[in-house]
């Protein structure tokens, strides 16, 4: 059955198909975040050879790597952001694209997550955030609501979450949206304009772990987790005029920032040229 | 091209400052650092060189993120290094153990200073030597130069840098705070003199195919750079020679580990250096590296003036380590004396390569300051 999937779903053509069947969960939104992401690269118009994805350590690293098509970088745990910056500087035409889970990039990886935002290089991470360590077992991360049980916390959290979107935003980020597994269309037009956005995007997309989330925290079903995203999704533009308290527990969704800033390898160009004009070094 | 510095002749110049010109000449067009002493003056002569060669000088947001970025870097094609010093060392191990797993190569520079922890940061050390060597964890094989002047700093970089190349491999140069801060006459030569080692591509979509594999039967596959429509696959996990994961395959697993230990290992004559000094009747013999090796030599020659037949041998490559050659120096000599800067590191692999063929006796110093030739001297003659 599975083989005859991959012959209709369109997108398979982006897969690497002997990679197939994905090692993820049933249930799990990583597939509709490889989805989503496939979709938008299909939008575009995108060569997948102009394209370079880089991803961390655990579930979210493996959505597009080994799945995706593409020159792929699969690296340590929390350092993708890191090894993308080399791989853009080197390559500053292809588009470099992270993706990856909220445990990796934004607790051990969150200094290169909010660093690569502030220096605005031209990468888009895509960061699927299920508010779990999902493959090490199910344990807190910076991200898992307040009150929630986890393998680490199996009383409860006593901790708050980071708000991903808005941190990176405050980075300095050129684009900034959040939204979730069951926003799939909206998804995928953030992906489109991260990727042809100048500078450093970030589309966060909120993701259900049905298996290690939502099982120790009343949402055993896959379609449960999905609809609590739906009922507690908040566009920004109502959020803005919402109390922190009212806000709580809410998934504050859509665009947070899309502007022009000076973007990093632009940068490094203009200021080669202006050194090297400087020194009589630029051939005529 | 046109050099930031002059090529071809002498100049007066720190370590430091001769490990970033010889980066340059080799080629090294993507540098990433974080300051740190007593490195940061090559990350800031490479800040002020790279822009003029088209190069790139990044200070990135902390150690691990430099050698990420210059294995991303190299991925995309470019030479590319990184120099730090024991702390900053100590975290690039897990992504050094990375670029061993998918054979990238780069170039890491590690100034060694008084350690553990923050401890000595001005002064110099040779504590990271085991660290250089197995620092980062599981199985792994990689190449550590150790320079012992200022000018073998410039050339032991061009090495590196070729070494790493050619056999798709992290190279570690092993310095020391106190070549990194000397100043030395150096030659700068003119890149026309310089020979360098470029990375095989692939000839042929199929060699493509197999970045992990063995096309060539030299255990050193060509490296399909990203960019060039490959779609080449990356991971630090277990994989086979397409790059697929294979993670609870034993099979797979030896053979790309031994590979990788065979690619360097079958390449040993050509990979290991060393200088012997005085050693033809030597009934005593020093064996040491770096800065130490300085006082060796004047150790070496007081002690001829006072009838003793010693020699020395200077040992330019760390790892791999010549094992049967000490084996072969222990059946020559009485007694094999090994002066470091630390408390015994470079002295257990002169040990396990004498393998009781000869006395081995270290002469340890910590504290910052590097052996007085008369101290080899007077442990020698007792």
């Amino acid at each position: 059955m599975a083989k005859e999937i991959y012959s209709t779903y369109p997108m398979v053509k982006y897969l690497r198909k002997e990679a197939l069947p994905t090692a993820l969960c049933p249930g799990c939104g990583g597939g509709t975040v490889l989805n989503a992401f496939a979709n938008a690269v299909d939008g575009l118009k995108l060569d997948p050879k102009d394209l370079v994805v880089v991803s961390g350590i655990g579930c979210s690293a493996w959505i597009a790597s080994p799945y995706f098509l593409a020159d792929t970088l699969h690296t340590t745990h929390g350092r993708a952001i890191a090894f993308a910056t080399g791989v853009k500087v080197g390559l500053p035409d292809k588009k470099v694209v992270v993706i990856s889970g909220d445990g990796d990039l934004a607790s051990i990886g969150g200094n290169h997550l909010i660093h690569a935002a502030r220096r605005n290089i031209d990468i888009t991470v895509i960061l699927v955030n299920n508010f779990i360590y999902g493959m090490t077992g199910g344990q807190v991360a910076p991200t898992t609501p307040f009150g929630a049980k986890t393998t680490t916390s199996p009383y409860r959290n006593i901790e708050h979450p980071l708000n991903i979107s808005e941190t990176v935003a405050a980075a300095g980020a050129s684009y900034v949206a959040r939204w979730t597994t069951a926003h799939v269309y909206q998804l995928i037009e953030s992906i489109k304009k991260a990727i042809q956005v100048k500078g450093f995007s970030l589309v966060e997309v909120v993701s259900q772990c049905p298996v290690q989330f939502g099982r120790r925290n009343k949402m055993k079903e896959p379609a449960e987790m999905l609809r609590w995203f739906l009922k507690n999704s908040v566009p920004v533009s109502k959020a803005k005029n919402m109390s922190p308290e009212e806000l709580e527990g809410k998934f504050v969704i859509g665009e947070f920032v899309n502007r022009q800033r000076p973007e990093f390898t632009e940068e490094l160009n203009k200021l080669i040229d202006e050194v090297q004009e400087q020194f009589g070094l630029k051939e005529v | 091209m046109r050099y930031p510095f002059p090529v071809g002749k002498s100049d007066f110049i720190q370590g430091d400052e001769a490990i970033a010109r010889a980066a340059i000449l080799a080629g090294c067009r993507f540098y990433a650092g974080y300051p740190i002493t007593p490195a940061s003056e090559i990350f800031e002569a490479m800040a002020l060189y790279m822009p003029l060669v088209d190069g790139v000088s990044i200070q990135m947001e902390d150690e691990i993120a430099s050698i990420a970025a210059i294995i991303g870097a190299s991925w995309a094609g470019a030479k590319a290094m990184t120099a730090t010093s024991g702390p900053g060392f100590s975290l690039m191990m897990e992504n050094l153990g990375y670029a061993i797993m998918t054979e990238t190569p780069i170039v890491v520079v590690d100034v060694q200073r008084g350690g553990p922890s923050t401890g000595q940061p001005t002064l110099a050390a040779q504590g990271d030597i085991m660290q250089a060597i197995w620092g980062t964890h599981g199985d792994h094989m990689l190449i550590v130069l150790s320079p012992s002047t200022v000018q073998e700093a410039f050339d032991f970089t061009i090495r590196a840098f070729n070494l790493a190349e050619k056999y798709r491999t992290p190279v570690v140069l092993l310095t020391d705070a106190e070549i990194a801060h000397m100043r030395e006459r150096v030659y700068i030569p003119s890149p026309e003199e310089i020979e360098l080692v470029e990375r095989k591509l692939p000839a042929s979509e199929e060699e493509a195919k197999l970045p992990f594999g063995d096309p060539h039967g030299d255990g050193v596959p060509p490296m399909p750079i990203f960019g060039r429509g490959y779609r080449t696959y990356v991971t630090g996990l277990t994989h086979d020679e397409r790059g697929r994961p294979r993670t609870v395959d034993a099979e797979v697993h030896e053979k790309l580990i031994t590979r990788i230990f065979r690619k360097i290992l079958d390449h040993k004559d050509e990979i290991i250096s060393y200088e012997e000094f005085m050693l033809d009747d030597a009934d005593v013999a020093i064996v040491s590296t770096g800065i130490v090796s300085r006082s060796a030599i004047r150790a070496v020659k007081i002690l001829r003036e006072r009838g003793v037949k010693a020699g020395m041998v200077k040992i330019n490559t760390i790892w791999p380590f010549d094992f049967d050659y000490i084996e072969q120096l222990a059946e020559r000599v009485g007694k094999i004396y090994v002066p470091e800067m630390n408390l015994g590191q470079l002295y257990h692999l002169v040990k396990e390569g004498a393998n009781g063929k000869a006395e081995v006796e270290l002469i340890a110093k910590i504290g910052g300051e590097v052996h007085t030739p008369m101290e080899i001297v007077e442990r020698v003659v007792g």
